[in-house]
């Protein structure tokens, strides 16, 4: 008998079913989980965090999905929604914030100056053109800001890449990212 | 309501005739242009004169005109009891732009003058902790300045530009 986590159960149930008796794949149940419960890092750095918030509160109610308990601590958090204009100023803080997440972390890029720079992309002097110069990005969302809508739709897609995760292979990232060393003043 | 700009300014023509440079009263936002040296003893005539009494600094701004080779930098003072405001402009030299400090007029001049300082490069002299506000300390350059160029990497990190 084989049961899987993720699909309806029998409508005819093996008798150990009854008895509450599951049988899975251990990668399948970890990932069943960790997809269950993404814990997102607080973390705001422009416009695009009122989307978020919105997101987060009751007309879009991101619990829905199994996310939303957003950590005030990044040692707790497995993803990190980039939200708002990353500035050079603020550049080693977002850096070292993923540093200290526990793996496997996963990155949103939320809204047009995430991703590429935005409208500062080419006068703008303060701005990191593209947050994926400093950490590795799994899912882009794109707009200015991203509607709630597109934000969940980012995060099913984290999920979909949470559940491709295998507990012996741990090269998900293939080329580990440059590590960036922030230097004394 | 308060004083009428073109009132404000005959005050301050009156009592400082010799250190107004400029008079512009028949544009949108009317403003005197006042000697460098002596900005702080107008500032402070405009606070305690209790006709005018100027008692916010609203703002402090700084404009770079390269083709004139000169740096102005304009104060917008406030009065919040007489309901009315004041534009003074002071006009320094491109290459070397110092001003004195009006922290010891208006308390709020501290940030304002570190955030000219930090984007267009003006000196406020006095000022008791004149660093960059809105930049990284290890900022090079002052990025409002017309001639400016953004620098192709800050700390290792791309400025691509496309």
């Amino acid at each position: 008998m084989n049961t899987s986590l993720t699909t309806p159960q029998n409508l005819n149930p093996d008798p150990l079913v009854k008895n509450n008796v599951f049988m899975s794949q251990v990668d399948e149940l970890i990932n069943w989980t960790r997809a269950s419960s993404v814990w997102p890092l607080t973390f705001g750095l422009a416009c695009c965090a009122i989307e978020m918030m919105a997101t987060g509160a009751s007309k879009y109610d991101i619990d829905r999905f199994g996310s939303g308990p957003f950590r005030a601590t990044p040692r707790q958090a497995d993803l990190m929604i980039v939200a708002g204009t990353v500035t050079h100023k603020m550049a080693p803080r977002v850096k070292r914030l993923y540093e200290q997440m526990p793996e496997p972390k996963y990155v949103i890029a939320m809204g047009g100056c995430v991703i590429r720079g935005g409208p500062y992309v080419k006068y703008g002097y303060h701005v990191v053109k593209g947050v994926d110069l400093l950490v590795p990005v799994d899912v882009y969302v794109p707009g200015c800001p991203p509607r709630p809508e597109a934000l969940l739709e980012g995060l099913f897609k984290i999920q979909k890449l949470m559940k491709r995760e295998k507990i012996v292979d741990r090269t998900r990232r293939t080329t580990k990212p440059e590590v960036y060393v922030p230097q004394e003043a | 309501m308060g004083l009428e700009s073109g009132e404000i300014h005959d005050l301050v023509k009156e009592k400082f005739g010799d250190a107004v440079v400029d008079d512009q009263r028949d544009v949108v936002d009317p403003f005197l242009v006042v000697k460098p040296e002596a900005i702080e003893e107008i500032a402070r005539y405009c606070r305690d004169e209790s006709q005018l009494s100027f008692d916010l600094l609203s703002l402090i701004s700084g404009v770079d005109y390269p083709d004139d080779s000169k740096i102005e930098v304009v104060y917008g003072l406030v009065s919040t009891t007489e309901v009315h405001r004041l534009n003074i402009k002071v006009a320094l030299p491109r290459g070397n732009p110092r001003v004195a400090t009006l922290e010891k007029v208006w308390r709020t001049a501290d940030w304002l003058e570190r955030e000219t300082y930090d984007l267009v490069g003006v000196t406020f002299e006095g000022h008791h902790n004149l660093v960059r506000i809105l930049c990284a300390e290890d900022w090079e350059g002052h990025p409002l300045r017309k001639d400016y160029v953004i620098p192709d990497t800050y700390r290792g990190i791309k400025n691509v530009v496309y």
